[in-house]
């Protein structure tokens, strides 16, 4: 293959992702780009805010940095190389799984290691294009408050997206190899989806054990951080030197990224080829179930919700999520186990987090329910009004969040009964909230399309999000300060109202 | 009496002048007209092909009638149930199958058939054996505890018209129900509607085949631009072409032809 040819097919491959992302962003309806575009930068503006509320106070860091500063500049790096690698792997597998372009370029008179290089470059090239999007508030503030020095934290960005996909790769091909393609796709969604929470998540986790606090910062501030950390010079601090604007690291970071990128392209490229295949070749997995079982009877609404369990219990985004939500919900358990022992105030951040879990499940939840029917016609044809069947999907979410939260606030009622009480109000309001957004924005998707969820209606998302958030606050406040609680409890139920206003199928 | 899931001892299907569909004046418009003031009369017991180009309005007046769809206008009536006044009544004796076939991935046939069945509300005592039966009969017997997200398109439609006919409608709508299946599922599924029409339901059916059509339907019925163009048997279609040794698909296209030229 020539290096026009390369060339040529490299430009191909940014044309897909680029069509890719542009029909996530626009909810795959053309005609919208623009809007899109306009309204992503109105957002990235938008986020200039909270990114100068998060990171604005670090502006003023100058080298060197005290071993505290540098524990903690260090971790968040390693957060966002943790949350890329996340986003890496999912787009690695789509690769695998979604393009319906194996069969034409592995038939193509192509040098396949070639063709796959450059598929492994375009995959590293979009992860550091969407690094680099998302980081671009947080470098902006920096770079305003701080000084061009910070312009530097665009090369580690950079870095980090390209050491993010060459190890996205690298694992998402050992999976094939070590467990089959069959069991690859859910385990790699899984990994993906707790890639990026199990590193805060395992932070607050030591947090919360050493010293009862749901604070990563007091980990890594801690004095036995330091005590355990390295010295100041060496390699694990690179990029945090580099970030404060040290050339010599910054250079050395963004060459040790691309050999490893070039040594993953060169060592896999030519399996990459096999990969495939196996791929295509089992790409229709038949799971043997369970033996002869006798078909049961019940109403009409009972085959709907039983259908709909087995198909939640069966879906491989709701076990990545459930695993998620549980993982999240690991600090807060860990915090109510240790209230059992001393009676700490800090118990009151139980009640928000179960909450916005609740309300985030639910969402989720309500979607596969409500919005993913693969068989519309179906249940459209069945001879039962469209309310009832409705109300089966409804029931079988709030059924779905009621078990799964019901443990925890069951755990809380010894630890604090009014507080249990207030949790499960949370819970049942934050759902229900959650699952009425979905029910007016409802719209006929099949499960499989459940990532273009939150694009289809972005304000539905935007909704669903602060009523959960909305909800979960109004929940912590009910404990601490009662009279905000009145006034965060109206705020958002009238965005939920006003949602209900200005939704298309308002019930 | 029950055979093969139509239940001939009802009296509105043991009276022959009842028709099993009565559409009048059926009229849908999207950004065109799709369906033209349709009038379509099916009678108990027959199997009835409906013919016509790509975009005729076919599957737009099936949906309709189906409940999937709700008209501009007209009226739809099922076995003497006014299909837009009370549908559910309607949809409990009447079956749909598309031409993509559309089941869950997630659940093997037998799952789905058991789903199916408890919507209709149909008692597991009877489903079970007939589900079975069917699937057996559809030749899906050595897959029915597999996952159908591993099936073909062909293994797809066949579990898709087990569902539509494991409640035992009395009218079965299909739309393009042969897509991509090879001819030994083509020939399980033709055999199936045989049996079923034989023992009394009604079927009417879109299909592309016209050899099919030609073999299986007692009647035919081409539409075009949303009107019906001709109907009747194969016979009375060349009658009323005026030529006697002509193929379906001669008259199919000179039809069709006659109707681009007069739009």
């Amino acid at each position: 293959m020539t290096t026009s040819a390369l060339t040529w097919f490299a430009r191909h491959e940014i044309r897909l992702a680029w069509r890719e992302w542009l029909a996530i962003m626009t909810a795959g309806r053309r005609g919208r780009n623009r809007a899109a575009i306009i309204g992503l930068i109105v957002l990235a503006a938008f986020l200039h805010l909270p990114a100068y509320a998060v990171i604005g106070r670090f502006a003023d860091l100058q080298a060197p940095l005290d071993k505290s500063s540098l524990i903690v500049v260090t971790a968040t790096i390693f957060l966002a190389w943790a949350l890329m690698l996340s986003q890496a792997i999912e787009s690695v597998t789509r690769v695998f799984y979604a393009r319906a372009d194996l069969d034409l370029i592995m038939s193509s008179p192509v040098a396949l290691a070639n063709v796959f290089s450059v598929r492994i470059a375009a995959i590293a090239l979009a992860v550091t294009a969407m690094a680099l999007l998302l980081s671009t508030p947080f470098v902006d503030v920096l770079v305003i408050s701080g000084g061009v020095r910070w312009f530097a934290a665009y090369g580690v960005v950079i870095a980090i997206g390209l050491s993010a996909a060459a190890v996205a790769i690298t694992v998402t091909i050992m999976l094939f190899r070590s467990i089959g393609p069959r069991r690859t796709r859910l385990v790699a969604q899984i990994i993906a989806a707790i890639i990026g929470a199990g590193f805060v998540i395992a932070l607050q986790i030591a947090a919360i054990l050493s010293y009862g606090t749901l604070s990563r910062f007091a980990v890594l501030t801690s004095d036995t951080a330091a005590a355990f950390a390295p010295d100041a010079d060496s390699i694990v601090w690179w990029p945090a030197h580099a970030v404060l604007g040290d050339g010599e690291a910054l250079l050395l970071l963004l060459a040790g990224s691309l050999v490893l990128l070039g040594v993953v392209m060169a060592v896999f490229s030519p399996r990459f080829a096999d990969t495939a295949i196996s791929v295509s070749a089992s790409a229709a997995p038949s799971r043997q179930g369970k033996s002869a079982r006798a078909f049961r009877a019940g109403s009409r609404q009972q085959a709907l919700r039983r259908k709909e369990f087995v198909l939640l219990r069966r879906d491989p985004w709701l076990v990545s999520q459930s695993l998620m939500q549980l993982l999240y919900l690991v600090p807060p358990a860990l915090m109510l186990w240790r209230s059992f022992a001393d009676s700490s105030a800090a118990i009151v951040l139980i009640t928000p987090v179960i909450v916005m879990a609740a309300g985030q499940l639910a969402g989720g939840l309500a979607w596969l329910t409500i919005s993913g029917e693969d068989a519309p016609d179906l249940v459209a044809t069945a001879p039962l009004p469209p309310s009832r069947v409705i109300r089966a999907k409804i029931e079988v979410v709030l059924i779905a969040i009621s078990v799964l939260f019901a443990p925890l606030i069951i755990a809380l009622m010894f630890a604090s009964p009014q507080q249990a009480a207030v949790t499960a109000a949370g819970v049942i309001i934050a759902a229900a909230s959650a699952t009425a957004i979905q029910l007016w924005f409802r719209v006929q998707a099949k499960r499989s399309q459940f990532r273009r969820r939150q694009t289809s209606s972005r304000l539905a998302t935007f909704a669903e999000a602060f009523s959960s958030i909305g909800w979960a606050a109004t929940g912590a406040l009910v404990l601490s300060i009662p009279l905000a609680a009145l006034v965060s409890g109206l705020l958002t139920a009238t965005i939920v109202a006003l949602t209900w206003k200005i939704s298309p199928r308002r019930e | 009496m029950v055979r093969n899931g139509c239940n001939l001892d009802r009296p509105d299907i043991m009276n022959s002048d009842e028709s099993a569909l009565q559409v009048r004046g059926l009229t849908k418009r999207f950004d065109r007209l799709a369906v033209d003031a349709l009038d379509l009369t099916i009678r108990i017991g027959e199997f009835y092909a409906l013919l016509g180009p790509n975009g005729a309005g076919k599957t737009t007046t099936l949906r309709m009638v189906a409940g999937l769809l709700r008209p501009d206008a007209g009226s739809v009536s099922v076995l003497g149930i006014d299909a837009l006044k009370d549908p559910v009544a309607a949809k409990q004796i009447m079956a749909w199958v598309s031409d993509e076939p559309m089941i869950y991935d997630k659940l093997n046939p037998l799952e789905y058939l058991e789903f199916v069945a408890g919507l209709w509300g149909i008692d597991p005592a009877v489903s079970e054996p007939s589900a079975r039966e069917l699937l057996a009969s559809l030749g899906l017997e050595p897959h029915l505890h597999e996952r159908c997200e591993g099936f073909s398109k062909g293994m797809r439609q066949k579990v898709a018209l087990a569902g539509a006919l494991v409640h035992n409608p009395r009218l079965i709508i299909l739309d393009e129900p042969l897509t991509g299946l090879d001819a030994v599922s083509a020939r399980h599924v033709k055999g199936l509607l045989g049996e079923r029409v034989r023992a009394g339901c009604t079927v009417i059916m879109t299909t592309h085949i016209l050899e099919v059509a030609e073999r299986m339907a007692d009647r035919i019925g081409v539409i075009a631009s949303g009107r019906l163009v001709a109907e009747g048997t194969l016979t009375e279609l060349r009658q009323q072409n005026g030529k006697n040794d002509t193929s379906l698909e001669d008259m199919f296209i000179a039809l069709v032809d006659t109707e681009a030229a007069a739009a």
